[in-house]
């Protein structure tokens, strides 16, 4: 493993301790996680828990002419068997989406996708429960599906949400963004034009831990406590609340730990709400927990974008413009967990890293008979997407001008002295300094020698690629002015309270899914009030026990979250100074902060300890006049603007001659997240989001027959890359401080996932360079890889 | 978690006790050895068995490797790993080693078996393949004794082999001959992933000219295939680029490839030629480097 060094790793032992704040230290949430003593949502075993399982529908469209329960119900070990028709006479069988569409609960009427929740039995154990939806007998009439997004807006298909008043066609929402006629006539009159038709298939963020939930009813207290896989509990407690009717504060959403999520667990599922209806009827703990079958077929998918791309440059290779239609397939429901604002994301920031003249960009989204969801999957909202469209046509260009993709990007650039930077498509770049990054890229990498050797090596007939892709993310959604999640702005809360012996506790609103949120918070504390990262527990996952907040995806944690608990330490900070002063007794004015303690200015000597003034703060002496006790505070941090992450990738790929088989021989790796907090968390962060990168790239795909039938139900079908398929990985870094965020940092738990997969396929097809090939789309498998070098590339789609 | 549906459980104690069970039980009753293939299908429930038995127990009576003149024999309870670990194999027949190092992944070569992958009868499986190449046969026992089959006549179709009801695949034989060598080729989406193809090969040289050469292939049929014209074709040749291309041309032509997701037809065809010239020119090499006046 080649690692850019920016401190030892070897000091790990005491760095609990020293240096208190920023830098690598070991996670502190590890031990647990490592010996086994996690606890997950399937861990939780409550007193005479009951066991809930959904039977799903087998095709993808047909009318539920029947459904006979007596059967299971006669199951001895069967307690409650629930159908669509037993929700709709409460009125629940539909919920809200993310969307503002609406979802089945239970299909009244018809189903409209594989995998569709029809009928949940609850019973003593799993086994039984899981037996006795054999014993369920659905009759069905089964309907013509729509599968091919390309022909959902056909007159002639079948209408799939019948189920909205007034509906006569597929068609979900329509979007745009850019100025089409300015960019229409920067194309009109350019030297050069290139179009191309990419695909970005529909793949699964499949995360090691399915999703789940345990709902516990008390009638007593009239409280709901529900364990659930949630990315944000305070959200999920809301809409729960909007939907069931129960009463906010009598609702209690507790993420425990979470074995993944990568935005596959930001929406509500139908199986939460099963649970919870199970309990409320039962009167007993409900628990369901879903199987690998049931996550990969019916939870939230990622992309499914048929794009073409467009760029518009001068002969010199100067770009001018960049154009793109887009057909959105979001599925039966459009689950797509978004800003409301922003129903296509950040697809917005589509023009990548490039200073150009004119955008625009233009979607259709339809209805499909297919699984519901749309955003999951590490993408930042769309901007995956966004940046594989741009890295690829771009790269299409340099082909077409036959001038190296580094050059053409270092001429193209936003220069450092542009930002602040407003796009054409009105996204507002806080900072970075794109040819820095790039360079350091470059530099890692060799790109020179590695150019020489790709000619040898074409000149012995082997086929060696060198891929580019330089992205820029928009993330850390976001000023509530301009985005909120079904009514809910986007801040984020933050509590931190220090006791008396200046150990301290600070509580948040997001929710880890593996992210390491129990150090790297417990340092952002750690750097502002100057007690270890050790002293400082971190409480996050329990509405009850946390401030209000949206929770964890889109890389928001770091910039909102951690922005909060900065500003929320140097709050208690500043309490903190004025009862030094008395303390002291000499004036604010006269007292130096040094990490963890006040001494009075020119006398090192006379100081006062974070820990003495807690104690003070809680105890008996006096307290300057008008100071409240106690050494807490509160903050609800609204951000001002997105912060503008960025990096730059190389990938270096051989391609058998033969076989067509591509193997990743190395991966440099270069972000720029702004102020780095842990590094080495970062860098894992980055190794993560690299492993996805390989997986869409190379091999990640759910599909769909023509009857809808998804291909991609179990690890065997849909596949994930292992140690096996990726190189070490080689990681580097430059920083540019975001401008309006407390601590400069931008986010970094999606760069990789989304500049990945250009770098890759950007690889491929220079490998493929002799063959005559422009564009292939993904994921390169060996077969598809022999298609396009035998001249016919084919869409996986 | 995916739940099977209810079923009964034995370990049985004996090769005996297993077959008299299988007699008693009747097709309601399923062997499960390694059980990486089986107890996934049971967890789908595409598989439904009223009664499993577990004859883990007889792996001191299966599991072994044995040496004789003319051929080896390997019990059906023998792991993967024993296999991959093999000096014996990897002298004599290093195929072993190619394909076991591409099979599924070191938690499933732990537990999995000859025997089990075999009665598996996965058209995609390696081992068969590596059985059909090296012209293996099959010793099965039942209630009325025993009897020997060849791989060709094993395997009945996907998932379907000559093993009927109440009997048992005990052990698989080997023919060794002098001057040989083997080797496996595999293209997989990904490691661990069954075959998209895979080409066995295994090449007998006498005085620099072929005195015999089989060629198996998995994942481009119904079953793993063995191409009796390859050896026609070989037979008496010089080793050499041409005649390999001669050979996965015949591979190309005669193999009966389905498009899915692993990969279309036309490529499929395109690596049994691939693949059967890499598999050949590797056992030839071998040949030569432990036997250079082969």
């Amino acid at each position: 493993m080649t690692a850019v060094a920016d401190g030892p790793v070897t000091a790990f032992e005491d760095n609990d301790l020293k240096p208190v704040g920023f830098g690598r230290m070991l996670r502190k949430e590890d031990p647990r996680l490592i010996r086994g003593r996690g606890r997950f949502v399937d861990d939780v075993q409550l007193n005479g828990m009951l066991h809930l399982a959904i039977l799903r529908a087998p095709m993808a469209h047909a009318r539920i002419v029947s459904i006979d329960t007596s059967a299971a119900s006669a199951h001895p070990k069967v307690k409650l068997v629930v159908t669509g028709a037993m929700l709709a006479e409460q009125g629940m069988a539909w919920m809200p989406t993310l969307s503002n569409d609406v979802q089945a609960v239970l299909a009244t009427d018809k189903v409209r996708f594989q995998g569709q929740e029809v009928a949940f039995v609850v019973a003593e154990d799993r086994y039984s429960a899981r037996d006795a939806l054999e014993l369920i007998d659905v009759e069905y009439e089964m309907l013509a599906p729509v599968i091919d997004a390309r022909t959902a807006l056909d007159p002639s298909a079948p209408v799939i949400r019948d189920d909205l008043e007034g509906k006569t066609d597929n068609h979900c929402f329509d979007w745009q963004t850019g100025d089409a006629a300015a960019t229409e006539a920067v194309f009109a009159s350019a030297d050069v034009v290139v179009s191309q038709d990419i695909v970005y298939p529909r793949v699964h963020p499949a995360p090691m831990e399915t999703c789940g939930a345990v709902a516990d009813y008390d009638a007593v207290e009239g409280k709901l406590t529900l364990w659930s896989t949630s990315q944000a509990p305070h959200a999920h407690r809301t809409l729960y609340a909007i939907v069931a009717g129960l009463p906010e504060h009598k609702i209690r959403v507790i993420s425990p730990d979470i074995g993944g999520g990568f935005g596959n667990k930001v929406p509500i599922y139908p199986g939460y709400v099963h649970a919870i209806v199970g309990s409320l009827l039962t009167g007993k703990p409900v628990k369901w927990m879903e199987d690998r079958s049931e996550n990969l077929t019916s939870t939230g998918f990622a992309r499914d974008y048929i794009m073409r791309g467009e760029i518009a440059a001068t002969k010199d290779g100067k770009i001018l413009a960049i154009r793109t239609h887009v057909l959105a397939d979001h599925g039966a429901f459009n689950g797509t967990a978004t800003p409301v604002k922003f129903p296509a994301g950040f697809f917005g920031v589509f023009t990548g890293s490039y200073d150009i003249k004119a955008a625009f960009a233009k979607m259709t989204a339809v209805y499909t008979n297919k699984a519901p969801g749309g955003v999951a999957y590490a993408c930042s909202f769309r901007i995956t997407e966004a940046v594989y469209l741009v890295e690829r046509i771009v790269d299409c260009l340099a082909q077409e001008l036959a001038m190296d993709p580094v050059e053409l990007r270092i001429k193209n650039f936003i220069r450092p002295e542009q930002f602040p930077y407003t796009s054409k498509t009105g996204w507002t770049y806080d900072s970075g300094n794109y040819e820095r990054t790039l360079r350091e890229a470059l530099r890692i990498a060799g790109y020179d020698e590695l150019r020489k050797e790709q000619v040898e090596r074409r000149a012995r007939g082997e086929l060696m690629g060198i891929g580019v892709a330089c992205f820029t993310e928009a993330v850390g959604a976001g000023p509530r002015k301009d985005m909120d999640i079904l009514g809910l702005g986007m801040a984020d809360g933050c509590e931190l309270r220090i006791h008396p012996t200046g150990k301290a506790v600070v509580r948040l609103s997001v929710q880890s899914q593996g992210q390491g949120h129990e150090t790297t918070f417990a340092q952002i504390v750690a750097e502002e009030i100057g007690i270890p990262p050790a002293d400082i527990e971190v409480v996050h996952g329990d509405t009850d026990q946390t401030p209000f907040g949206l929770g964890t995806y889109g890389s928001r944690s770091t910039p909102v979250s951690g922005a909060a608990a900065a500003l929320v330490a140097r709050k208690v900070r500043d309490k903190a100074r004025l009862i030094a002063s008395g303390m002291l007794e000499v004036s604010v004015a006269d007292l130096e902060w040094v990490k963890g303690s006040f001494h009075v200015k020119g006398d090192p000597t006379k100081s006062v300890t974070i820990a003495d003034i807690a104690f003070r703060a809680y105890g008996a002496g006096d307290l300057p006049e008008g100071l409240e006790g106690g050494l807490e505070a509160q903050i609800c941090y609204n951000p001002e603007n997105l912060t503008y992450p960025n990096g730059a990738y190389i990938c270096v790929v051989d391609v058998d001659p033969g076989t067509a088989q591509v193997t990743v021989r190395r991966f440099i790796a270069v972000d720029d997240c702004g102020t780095r907090i842990n590094p080495m968390i970062i860098e894992g962060q980055v190794h993560g989001g690299l492993t996805d990168g390989v997986g869409m790239a190379l091999m990640e795909i759910i599909a769909f027959d023509e009857m809808g039938n998804c291909l991609g139900g179990s690890l065997m079908d849909y596949l994930i890359p292992t140690a096996l398929e990726v190189p070490d990985w080689e990681t580097g870094f430059t920083v540019t401080p975001s401008p309006h965020h407390p601590i400069g940092a931008k986010g970094i738990g999606e760069s990789a996932t989304v500049g990945s997969p250009p770098a890759i396929v950007n690889a491929v097809i220079d490998a493929l360079k002799p063959y005559g090939v422009r564009h292939a789309d993904m994921p390169l498998t060996p077969s598809r890889v022999w298609d396009a070098m035998q001249g016919h590339p084919t869409p996986p789609i | 978690m995916q739940v099977p549906a209810p079923f009964e459980y034995e370990r049985a104690t004996s090769v005996d006790h297993a077959i008299g069970l299988l007699d008693r039980l009747g097709e309601t009753a399923r062997l499960v050895a390694g059980g990486h293939s089986l107890l996934p299908m049971m967890k789908l429930r595409l598989a439904n068995f009223d009664y499993l038995i577990d004859i883990n127990d007889l792996h001191g009576e299966l599991g072994y490797i044995s040496v004789e003149p003319t051929q080896i024999r390997i019990g059906a309870m023998t792991r993967h790993r024993e296999l991959l670990e093999s000096q014996v194999l990897a002298d004599t027949f290093p195929i072993f080693g190619d394909a076991e190092r591409v099979i599924a992944d070191p938690v499933v070569r732990n537990r999995g078996t000859l025997g089990g992958s075999l009665c598996q009868a996965d058209p995609s499986e390696d081992l068969s393949a590596v059985c059909t190449t090296l012209g293996a046969s099959c010793l099965i026992r039942g209630t009325g004794g025993e009897r020997v089959v060849t791989m060709e006549d094993f395997h009945r179709g996907p998932y379907e082999t000559a093993v009927g009801d109440a009997e048992m695949l005990i052990e698989v034989r080997f023919p060794v001959r002098p001057h040989g060598s083997s080797a496996y080729e595999k293209v997989e989406r990904r490691a661990g992933d069954w075959a998209v193809v895979s080409a066995g090969a295994a090449v007998w040289l006498d005085a620099g000219v072929i005195s015999d050469a089989r060629v198996g292939l998995a994942a481009v049929g119904p079953n793993t295939t063995g191409l009796p014209a390859i050896s026609e074709a070989l037979r008496g040749h010089a080793p050499s680029e041409e005649l390999y291309a001669r050979a996965g041309a015949i591979a190309a032509q005669t193999c009966r490839p389905a498009t899915d997701s692993r990969g279309s037809e036309e490529y499929k065809r395109h690596l049994a030629d691939e693949l059967t010239r890499r598999a050949l020119r590797r056992s030839v090499a071998r040949i030569v480097a432990d036997d250079p006046g082969a």
